[in-house]
């Protein structure tokens, strides 16, 4: 990696567990979160610390199949495997959980997870209009009470805004590292995109965090396009989530000769666009931009073509390549009329991929994504 | 000049040698992959150069599973383009081009100059391949002029495994009970039919339909196919070597520039 900031940001970030744990015994909580819908203002405003628990790993995924169906999706497996044999250290830093009825593998498996760990359900509505956004706000209250009383403190409007306020800033500083890719050739790889916005979810310390993102956003906004890179096919990737361990599809589209310059998923893109108007009453205005985030689970899910439409034209896209994991239902459809507006609305090229975490299927993939990119060339 | 293109699947390793400007034929052999890819590709070059008359080709260009191990080769391609680019060549009103190899089977959606529009790949398992018939000619120890025989007068029996796998105990299970090896054969037969239509159903029919890879070799196969497709199916007098020969002609393309 070239640029220092990010080797900077690299070094801090591998400190992650230990300044969650330091953070811990000196008397702070922990939310852990496994959804974008989760909001992570309301655990800030309760004075505690929110991490990500999405599953990106395969080695946890046999003991989960224990009890999981097979079948089910992967990142449902490696999540509940992770408490199952109890290996990931910010599920065990977790004073609480907070999940959301998203998926019907998701809710049914917090259902068990429950045994593990104290769960909240976050009753998701599947549709985003006005009385969506009501109950949801109603959800995000029950929130509040919850945790208000589990950690002996109050969340006044103040701290709620303030939090806003914060959440705010680090997304926009994420916004400007993420957005340094429209750039072409992009200065960032698909790789560095991924694994930045994964370790930024695990730092404790979102004022550390901030000013390493826009040390980052400095020092490559002010980086002349050094090496003169021949100009690679520029790849939107949309669907499912990603992390370290669930990152082999992007690693395949790279090492096959493209270039991911935006990643429109929930662990990437989608976070820079929870923006919240600092001006509303808080939980008002946490519950309708949670709500509006374009996952698949709702339907319909307008915004999912308004966000790729925007993102193609933003980052100068070449194609779309959509990512499925196995026994994931709703991307799975979803796919179909993704790639109908992908070709006839956008024009551009469009592969679905459909796998799992594991390494079985590399050869077949790199087939189809080599035979792709002679399509686009 | 002559150029070359290699194939090397699981199952065979293929070599076509074209003349670079007429595109003739020159010479072109199939030999058994075995263990080795890089050996048995190398092999492959040798015999079809020696076919050819004892040519040197100035160009190689590589496709197949073992693509990537041919020290020899200028340029590496994919078999999408390789198939898609022989049965254009060998049929010009082709449209969508139907593939089933050792490991995988794939319906492309060409171009009139031989370029992929679209594509589809079965996912992760063997169904519906190649593999799937290596498993029942294993069981009933019959080659495939053999299973088509019997397919092509079979009553095909129900298979409803999708897994290869599993499809071996279903089939060990049919003839204990004694369904005659001929319906069990047009099973398997049918099932990889239907596989194939259901691939191809996602992908717009338009032009001709030209069917390549080994089990194109099969007559009763492809007249299955056909009747299941609806349309007729064009299939090379070599259906094997049509992914060599793509690569001969993309190898052709290349070294004239
Ligand atoms: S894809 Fe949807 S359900 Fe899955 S983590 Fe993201 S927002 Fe939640
Ligand atoms: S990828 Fe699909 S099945 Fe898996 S957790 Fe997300 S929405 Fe559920």
């Amino acid at each position: 990696m070239p640029f220092k900031s990010l080797e900077t940001f690299n070094t801090v970030t591998d400190r992650n567990v230990l300044a969650l744990q330091e953070a811990k015994a000196a008397g702070r909580k922990v939310v852990g979160q496994y959804c974008i819908y989760s909001p992570l203002e309301i655990a800030l405003a309760a004075g505690a610390i929110p991490v990500s628990l999405c599953g990106t790993k395969n080695d946890s995924i046999a003991i989960a199949e224990s009890m999981l169906p097979r079948s089910l999706c992967p990142l449902v497996k490696s999540s509940f495997g992770f408490a199952l044999q109890d290996s990931c250290p910010y599920l065990a830093a977790s004073d609480i959980v907070v999940a959301d009825a998203t998926c019907d593998g998701k809710k049914k498996m917090y259902e068990l997870l429950n045994d593990y760990k104290p769960v909240v359900l976050l009753q998701l509505p599947q549709i985003q209009n006005e009385d969506a956004a009501l109950y949801w706000r109603g959800q995000f209250a029950g929130l509040v009470a919850r945790l208000e009383k589990e950690f002996s403190v109050s969340i006044s409007r103040e701290k709620l805004l303030d939090a806003v306020r914060l959440t705010n800033r680090l997304r926009r500083a994420l916004k400007g590292v993420l957005d340094l890719a429209r750039r072409k050739p992009s200065p960032l790889s698909g790789m560095d995109i991924l694994s930045l916005c994964f370790r930024a979810s695990f730092m404790p310390d979102y004022e550390q965090c901030i000013a390493l993102l826009d040390d980052i956003a400095r020092e490559i906004a002010n980086a002349a396009s050094a090496e003169a890179q021949t100009e690679c096919p520029r790849i939107l990737l949309t669907g499912v989530p990603t992390g370290m361990g669930s990152h082999k599809v992007v690693q395949l589209l790279e090492t096959c000769g493209a270039r991911v310059v935006c990643i429109d998923n929930c662990t990437c893109y989608k976070k820079v666009l929870l923006q919240m108007d600092e001006t509303r009453d808080p939980l008002s205005e946490l519950a309708d931009r949670y709500l509006a985030t374009h996952c698949s689970v709702m339907s319909p899910n307008p915004h999912r073509y308004e966000v790729l439409e925007a993102l193609a034209r933003d980052f100068q896209v070449d194609a779309v390549v959509d990512l499925t994991w196995q026994g994931c239902q709703t991307y799975d459809v979803e796919s179909w009329s993704v790639k109908k507006f992908v070709r006839e609305k956008l024009s551009l090229p469009f592969l679905q991929i459909v796998t799992d975490y594991s390494e079985t299927d590399t050869e077949q993939l790199k087939v189809r994504i080599e035979a792709f990119l002679e399509m686009l060339a | 000049m002559p150029v070359a293109g290699v194939d090397v699947g699981s199952v065979a390793a293929k070599a076509v040698i074209l003349d670079e400007i007429s595109l003739t034929p020159l010479g072109a052999a199939v030999l058994p992959t075995g263990w080795n890819p890089r050996e048995a590709g190398e092999k492959a070059l040798a015999a079809a150069s020696a076919d050819a008359g004892n040519v040197a080709p100035r160009f190689v260009a590589a496709t197949g599973y073992g693509r990537v191990s041919l020290p020899f080769a200028d340029k590496v391609v994919t078999e999408i383009s390789c198939h898609a680019a022989g049965a254009v060549h060998l049929f010009p009103e082709t449209g969508v081009v139907l593939d089933i190899g050792g490991q995988d089977s794939k319906v492309i959606s060409t171009d009139p100059d031989g370029s992929v529009q679209d594509f589809l790949m079965n996912d992760k398992c063997a169904a519906g391949t190649g593999r799937f018939l290596q498993v029942l000619s294993g069981i009933l120890d019959m080659d495939l002029p053999a299973l088509g025989e019997a397919a092509a007068h079979g009553k095909p029996a129900a298979i409803s495994s999708m897994c290869a796998v599993f499809a071996e105990t279903e089939i060990i299970g049919l003839l204990a009970r004694g369904v005659p090896p001929a319906d069990v054969a047009a099973g398997v037969f049918l099932s990889i039919a239907r596989r194939m239509r259901s691939l191809a159903s996602r992908i717009p029919m338009r032009g001709q339909c030209t069917f390549t890879g080994g089990l194109a070799m099969s007559p009763a196969f492809r007249n299955l196919l056909a009747a299941e497709l609806g349309v007729p199916v064009n299939v090379p007098p070599q259906p094997q070597l049509a992914g060599a020969l793509g690569a001969a002609l993309l190898a052709a393309r290349i070294s004239r520039k």
